[in-house]
């Protein structure tokens, strides 16, 4: 792949989805459709939250990121698998990932 | 789960409480999976759904919580199943028969499955034919109140004119109520009261909650926090017998909360997400969001913690108090929550003198008044309202006392500060009061009830 090489990334577009109450800190929307701009690194979920916390959240970020991580209790799905299978926040996000974001603490 | 505990009978009407969250909306799936499944794991029983709204408490608006009804209502339909949609203001309607714990039915723990089963079946025939004969009011009242079809015009009468009042009186009692922890157990409370009565009303002898194993860890130690600790085996065991007639059962309690997510993302399971109390608050609001958060962060460092403490809930049994309840009395209960009285204790627990130290140095009035920062000539003076604060403690357990205090306090302090809008807060006073009060006339004539009983068992014999 070109990213593992370590070339410049190409612009990546990426399907977020919100789910669980995880959607009112982003107006309510719980699908997005984003287009990553180009950076000197690869794109990983890292980079990709701190991009989330940048351009889509509405309010709180420290409901939905602390640390450099998602909240506790938040979970995340990359193509329909669990995160923690694909090397959590050292994934490397391909063009027209699919990443899920839902909440499981209660009321959101 | 089911299978394994054995305690649904054939045939019998068992009633989902559905929230539209994940766990519950899981266990709807699983159910409706169970009773189309080959003969020898079938699920045997009739469900029936009741889904209650809570957006009065929440503050949503009327038109959110009617959306939110209609998309419960398409998936309750979807579902095939008999449903209740009731809104929490009706908890205000409820009859004081709701805090009786009845027992016709005594569970009787000698009896093999087998047995119990025929026992129910014999039991049911019965019934069956009294009800074919009884064209009772409280039938026709169950048809016309409660029924899920109706809710529109419900929620249209909420609206308008006849039942503002308990819309208020609702919004109103939770007002008074200071801080979200003590809010959240009210609302369980009265939460629990509203499916009690639905399931008595329409003949249902279980009712099945979705608490997940995540779920109960976190109101395992919520409720150690909460002072509910002699509680615990009922609250967060897969039985839950306190009620008598009606046994809540929580089957969904080995599944992590994780688990159950995934599942609904692959099976695509609709889940319908209503903000509740909790909603954006910070993980320092209330009890049960810290300890949510606190073990959510353990466990994501630590994968077992949430199995960990499950399986040490586990280990803890309901005490068999009720072995000498040959006696005639009842048990002493607590009226909100209908567990056994952990206050009549001997001397010498904490409870004891924590009471001796209350006695011993009251709280100065005034303190209340400078927390709200309102140093407002008058307020200090007038008495602390404790009219109907001493009528209804006793009949309370510890843990339901630190709630209702909160209640009775703040709602002093709101009688006290006269703030601008007076009549609002005389409002809020009696509404409090009224509930209050009605919930000790309740637990009186539930105690000459059961008083009358007694006595006619003692003629009989």
């Amino acid at each position: 792949m070109e990213n593992a090489t370590g070339k410049r990334a190409a612009p990546l577009s990426v399907q977020l989805e919100f789910g669980g109450g995880a959607e009112l800190l982003f107006d309510g929307v719980r699908k997005h459709q984003v287009n990553l701009p180009n950076q000197p690194e690869p794109w990983n979920v890292r980079h990709l939250l701190v991009w989330i916390k940048e351009n889509l959240l509405k309010e709180r970020p420290e409901l939905f990121v602390q640390g450099d991580s998602v909240r506790p209790g938040i979970l995340v799905l990359i193509n329909d698998a669990d995160w923690e299978l694909m090397g959590n926040l050292d994934y490397e996000l391909q063009d027209q990932d699919h990443v899920v974001f839902i909440s499981t603490l209660h009321g959101g | 789960m089911l299978g394994k505990n054995r305690c649904i009978y054939p045939g019998e009407k068992v009633l989902l409480a559905f929230s539209g969250g994940p766990t519950s909306s899981s266990m709807l799936r699983q159910v409706q999976e169970g009773l189309n499944r080959e003969a020898a794991k079938k699920l045997r029983f009739k469900p029936g759904i009741i889904y209650i709204d809570e957006g009065a408490v929440c503050g949503r608006t009327l038109d959110e919580r009617e959306k939110t009804c209609r998309q419960v209502e398409a998936i309750l339909q979807a579902s095939g199943f008999p449903y209740h949609l009731v809104f929490l203001e009706e908890v205000f309607d409820l009859p004081a028969s709701v805090l009786n714990s009845l027992s016709h039915r005594p569970a009787d723990q000698a009896h093999s499955y087998k047995e119990a089963v025929a026992d129910f079946t014999r039991w049911r025939q019965q019934c069956e034919k009294k009800e074919g004969a009884a064209t009772s009011l409280e039938d026709r009242l169950a048809e016309c109140s409660l029924q899920g079809c109706a809710w529109k015009e419900r929620l249209a009468v909420l609206d308008t004119s006849s039942f503002p009042a308990s819309h208020t009186e609702l919004s109103r009692l939770f007002g008074a109520v200071k801080s979200l922890t003590a809010k959240e157990e009210l609302l369980q409370t009265l939460r629990t009261h509203l499916i009690l009565h639905v399931a008595r009303r329409n003949g249902y002898s279980k009712v099945m909650v979705g608490d997940s194993c995540t779920r109960v860890s976190v109101k395992l130690l919520t409720n150690l926090c909460l002072g509910r600790g002699a509680f615990l085996a009922m609250d967060t065991g897969f039985s839950d017998s306190r009620h008598g007639d009606i046994l809540i059962l929580r089957p969904m309690r080995e599944y992590p909360a994780k688990e159950i997510i995934f599942y609904n993302y692959l099976f695509g399971v609709p889940t319908i997400f209503t903000p509740g109390l909790g909603t954006k608050a910070s993980d320092r609001a209330s009890i049960h969001l810290l300890i949510e958060s606190f073990l959510c962060k353990l466990q994501s460092e630590f994968p077992s913690t949430v199995s960990t403490v499950y399986r040490t809930g586990e280990k803890l049994s309901a005490a068999p108090r009720e072995v000498d309840s040959g006696v005639p009395t009842a048990p002493a209960q607590c009226l909100l929550c209908l567990c056994p009285l952990d206050t009549n204790v001997e001397d010498g627990s904490s409870l004891q003198s924590m009471l001796l130290s209350e006695q011993l140095c009251p709280r100065p009035p005034a303190e209340n008044c400078c927390e709200t920062g309102r140093t407002q000539a008058g307020c200090c003076g007038r008495p602390p309202v404790v009219g109907d604060s001493s009528q209804l403690l006793p009949l309370l357990c510890y843990g339901c006392r630190l709630t209702v205090k909160e209640l009775v306090s703040v709602q002093g302090k709101v009688c006290a500060t006269r703030r601008a809008p007076a009549s609002a807060d005389a409002k809020v006073c009696s509404c409090s009061q009224d509930w209050a009060q009605g919930k000790v006339a309740r637990s009186l004539s539930h105690h000459t009830f059961t008083r009358r009983l007694s006595a006619s068992d003692a003629g009989l014999r």
